[in-house]
């Protein structure tokens, strides 16, 4: 099966057109002994049989809409509106590029206007750009934004920042020979800040679901002239005040959790906000307001000299191609599930795994390991690692996808496991899970 | 002022409107701290119903050219029909409603869709490894550039501090070997479109990692020398890597790993037909001859067979370049373009490239006498055109050209790129468009060729029809105005 529009007569009258006997012409160009070369791959199916062998292979995987599911760290089961599925997944949207041309792009650019627009909102930030990858790249680009802002080129975080943001954000300076300082602690980095730092990096809630005390944080790094860049979970925004309230120079986090699919990783859409005064120096895009000839209100990408397409090697980033589709889902999202929403949300995410961990600390052998306030992510400490891979597997065999163990990432938390609720989780799920732990 | 196409769903809010609903909350409330807890008066979010937020998108959404409204001819960004089985495909709950850190036995379907896609997509451009991870081509190109820079330093070969780029090669060549730390020097290509080799043999030197090429090139050109041209880097000690943006000419023509490139990245939202999404998400896969393996991003996914059975599991590698997305990188993509190659098999995905390379040698041949072309020889999936003849004989530039495109129903073509052909019009039609619809394309483009001879005011004033008209780009940019204010 093809998708090749032509016949075989059309395809016959082009070549006769190109004075061609065959299309094997057009490639005499390519070296002879490599051209034509054999694609090992499995025979070509039909649109019934591809549907069932994947049917089959999406079988394979245990979803989380039919079990449930305290997996969180860094990706989240929340409630999916039908509404975004409807309008994200028209054609119009979908199957369109980047807006170059505005004249037949307002819509597209309009939404991401609106997108910026609610992701200042959403963290109390003055600019956004029109997306960026992840979360994870988004704090690897704050980074860079930071040594480029302040000309200095150390970076400090602790390791309470999420793992793989953290590695993608050593992979993305280490070859431009910024300095990344990471601590076991808060309070470890803040000791470390000086003169010399460009950026402290924080994240809130935690890896380990505890809330900061932003301000605290941010007085410290300002008080040696740093940029304060804050990764956020944009669902506790709803809650939980923003990173912009405390004076956040950059502020980045991963949109996944507004209306997008787990999708086992991907497709996410990473999140970038800033003051105002460093949108020069913003990666990839932004749409700003315009008129056109006529005086009509428009929309059209803007500040474009910022980017590779036009300045190349000096360009702030390679970024190119973002999220813009997640973009969307997440400004349908938004406008859905609205102000009131996204307050509903959060607070039911934050009663329940309030729930959860009241009723886990009751058990004996597991207890909480830490006592500050948290939002929907909490740690528990078992008698030892062999009573993680215990619960691990009880909660497999009751169908249960269970918390995630921290041996995968920190070797002094291996008897240690993160649970995540949020409003998909019901009390009947939380009481099974309860139940599980109590029996191991 | 005229009113706005579509108020913002900032204007359309009413206080107390919404557009959801939840269960009621079914365990007891925790105190909240107050210290942490927002003023839920201050966030900025509007108040609509589901209509209007149904109205609102679906009225934005047809404000958009896009590939299923029509003819998207847009040069190296493979604007290709995206087939509703892989969209159909991707929205099984199996596929969507799955963590990324679930237990690796309860993923088995999604990991072995990612373990065979690295194998296919190795196999059909000719390398030993594959990741998945790189989230679109650019951050495919920062990995490549990265393993190359490895390689070295694991070699002990530390002074190579320049990577070659061509002048014909995206903006985002030069801007990712800047981020990896290179210095970039540019070679510049010959009259007929190919890098040019006394300039490449000048400039490569012990302080060469590398070259990034793009083959065929952004002239839509299959460069005549490759051969010489990877001996001559290579003989410097420096290696290849492949920009696979124009993947989508070679599909079963040549394989890149065949041809001297060590590494290279796959645009799956190019070749592979993974939606756009009105720029992006994409994916960038890369791939890799062996002696670059061990430094692609961590983990992989391989294959272990135990008593008879298929066992699948991400491989964590030691010698890493890193990680550079969270997780496994745009699995959503991975299975819209598993899907397609499953559809096509080895003699489909040939038939790709030879329908694309056809109709763009097909609109090339038809307009080539009323505009002029960059280099004229056979080109692959795109080909590229001058509007410097209209621009100095009736003062109507390529932009007009493009503009009064629009009017037509057509999406433009990419244009003054790439940089060295003046008034450039590049044009990819792709294999998915009928001999229709080319013949259509190519008669409004020569009607719009008289046009400009003979009513260049016409031209230079387009577009007429669309939704809005040429906007004032460089006051936007002066006093940029980047979102609504909710609260003054």
């Amino acid at each position: 099966m093809n998708y090749i529009s032509h016949s075989d007569a059309e395809r016959a009258e082009m070549l006769e057109s190109l004075g061609l006997q065959s299309v094997e012409e057009l490639f005499e160009v390519v070296p002879r002994h490599v051209r034509f070369p054999e694609l090992k791959l499995p025979k070509a199916l039909s649109e019934l049989e591809v549907t069932r062998l994947m049917t089959d292979l999406s079988g394979q995987n245990t979803n989380v809409l039919s079990h449930p599911c305290f997996l969180g760290a860094g990706a989240y089961r929340h409630y999916i509106p039908s509404v975004i599925g409807h309008l994200a997944g028209r054609a119009e949207f979908f199957t369109a590029y980047t807006p170059y041309q505005p004249e037949v792009s307002q819509g597209t650019l309009q939404a991401i206007y609106e997108f910026q627009t609610m992701m200042g909102e959403l963290y109390n930030m003055e600019v956004a750009n029109a997306s960026m990858y992840d979360g994870a790249s988004a704090l690897a680009e704050a980074a860079i934004m930071a040594v480029n802002v302040t000309g200095r080129r150390k970076i400090i975080m602790p390791r309470t920042v999420h793992p793989d943001s953290r590695a993608v954000t050593r992979t993305y300076t280490e070859p431009q020979g910024i300095t990344i300082e990471e601590y076991a602690t808060v309070e470890e980095a803040l000791e470390h800040l000086d003169d010399a730092t460009a950026a402290l990096l924080v994240q809130q809630p935690d890896f380990l679901g505890q809330l900061l005390d932003l301000q605290k944080l941010s007085d410290a790094a300002h008080a040696h002239k740093a940029l304060f860049v804050v990764s956020a979970y944009p669902t506790a925004m709803g809650l939980i005040k923003p990173p912009g309230d405390f004076g956040a120079d950059i502020v980045v986090g991963e949109g996944q959790p507004l209306g997008m699919a787990l999708s086992f990783g991907g497709p996410y859409v990473g999140i970038f906000t800033c003051r105002n005064e460093y949108i020069r120096q913003l990666p990839g895009r932004i749409v700003g307001k315009a008129l056109d000839k006529e005086g009509k209100q428009a929309y059209v990408l803007t500040l474009r000299t910022r980017e590779q397409d036009i300045r190349r090697e000096r360009a702030t980033s390679n970024i190119c191609t973002n999220e813009g589709l997640i973009a969307l889902i997440v400004t349908i999202y938004l406008s859905a599930m609205g102000k009131q929403g996204l307050r509903q949300v959060a607070e039911q995410s934050y009663h329940k795994a309030h729930y959860a961990a009241a009723e886990i600390a009751k058990l004996p052998g597991y207890e909480l390991a830490f006592d500050g306030p948290f939002f929907n992510e909490f740690v528990v400490r078992c008698k030892s690692a062999e009573a993680v891979e215990a619960v691990q597997k009880a909660c497999r065999e009751a169908g249960i996808i269970g918390g995630y163990s921290l041996s995968e990432v920190f070797d002094d938390m291996a008897d240690c496991l993160l649970f995540c609720c949020t409003e998909m989780n019901t009390r009947e799920e939380i009481d099974r899970l309860v139940a599980v732990l109590k029996a191991v | 002022m005229n009113a706005p196409l579509e108020p913002l769903i900032y204007d359309i809010s009413r206080p107390g409107r919404i557009a959801f609903s939840l269960p009621d909350l079914d365990v007891p409330e925790a105190p909240i701290p107050a210290e942490f807890e927002r003023d839920p008066e201050l966030l900025g979010l509007p108040e609509v119903s589901e209509l209007d937020v149904v109205r609102h998108f679906t009225h934005l959404s047809r404000l958009n050219h896009a590939i299923d409204v029509g003819f998207y001819p847009l040069g190296s960004c493979t604007m290709k029909y995206n087939p509703k089985l892989n969209e159909d495909v991707a929205r099984m709950p199996g596929f969507t409603w799955v963590h990324p850190l679930q237990p690796e036995d309860t993923v088995q379907g999604a990991l072995r869709v990612q373990y065979e896609l690295q194998n296919y997509l190795a196999e059909i451009a000719g390398f030993d490894a594959a990741t998945l991870q790189p989230a679109a081509g650019a951050q495919g190109e920062l990995v490549g550039v990265l393993t190359i820079r490895a390689y070295h330093q694991a070699r002990g070969d530390t002074q190579r501090n320049k990577i070659l780029v061509p002048d014909a090669a995206h903006g985002t060549n030069p801007a990712t070997a800047a981020m990896c730390g290179f210095k970039v020097v540019t070679i510049k290509s010959d009259s007929r479109g190919n890098v040019d080799l006394e300039a490449l043999a000048r400039h490569v030197g012990p302080d060469t990692a590398g070259l990034m090429l793009t083959n065929p090139n952004t002239l839509g050109l299959f460069d005549e020398h490759l051969t010489e041209i990877a001996e001559i880097v290579h003989k410097a000690g420096g290696l290849m890597y492949g920009d696979g943006a124009n993947f989508n000419a070679i599909l079963g023509i040549v394989k890149p790993g065949e041809v001297g490139f060590d590494v290279m990245h796959i645009n799956l939202h190019k070749t592979f037909s993974t939606p756009h999404g009105g720029g992006g998400p994409g994916s960038g896969p890369v791939v890799c001859k062996s002696h670059l393996a061990p430094y692609l991003p961590t983990p992989v996914v391989e294959k272990e067979t135990r008593d008879g059975q298929d066992h699948y599991s991400f491989r964590k590698l030691p010698g890493t370049v890193g990680k550079v997305r969270s997780f496994w990188g745009n699995f959503g993509m991975h299975v819209r373009a598993y899907t397609y190659i499953r559809v096509h098999g080895a003699r489909g995905l040939r038939d790709i490239s030879e329908n694309a390379v056809l109709n763009a040698n097909y609109i090339m041949n038809k307009l080539k006498d009323t505009y002029d072309v960059a280099y004229d020889r056979t080109c692959m999936h795109e080909c590229v055109l001058s509007g410097r003849k209209q621009k100095q004989k009736y003062g109507v530039k390529t932009l007009d050209i493009a503009k009064r495109l629009l009017d037509f129903g057509y999406h433009s073509p990419t244009i003054y790129f790439p940089l060295i052909v003046e008034e450039a019009i590049m044009i990819e039609p792709t294999e998915t468009e009928s001999k229709t619809t080319l013949d259509e394309f190519i008669d409004t483009m020569l009607q719009i060729a008289r046009e400009a001879e003979e009513t260049p005011d016409l031209v230079k004033n387009a577009p007429y029809t669309t939704p809005v008209l040429r906007l004032d780009e460089a006051t936007a940019a002066r006093k940029p105005e980047l979102r609504y204010r909710c609260f003054g």
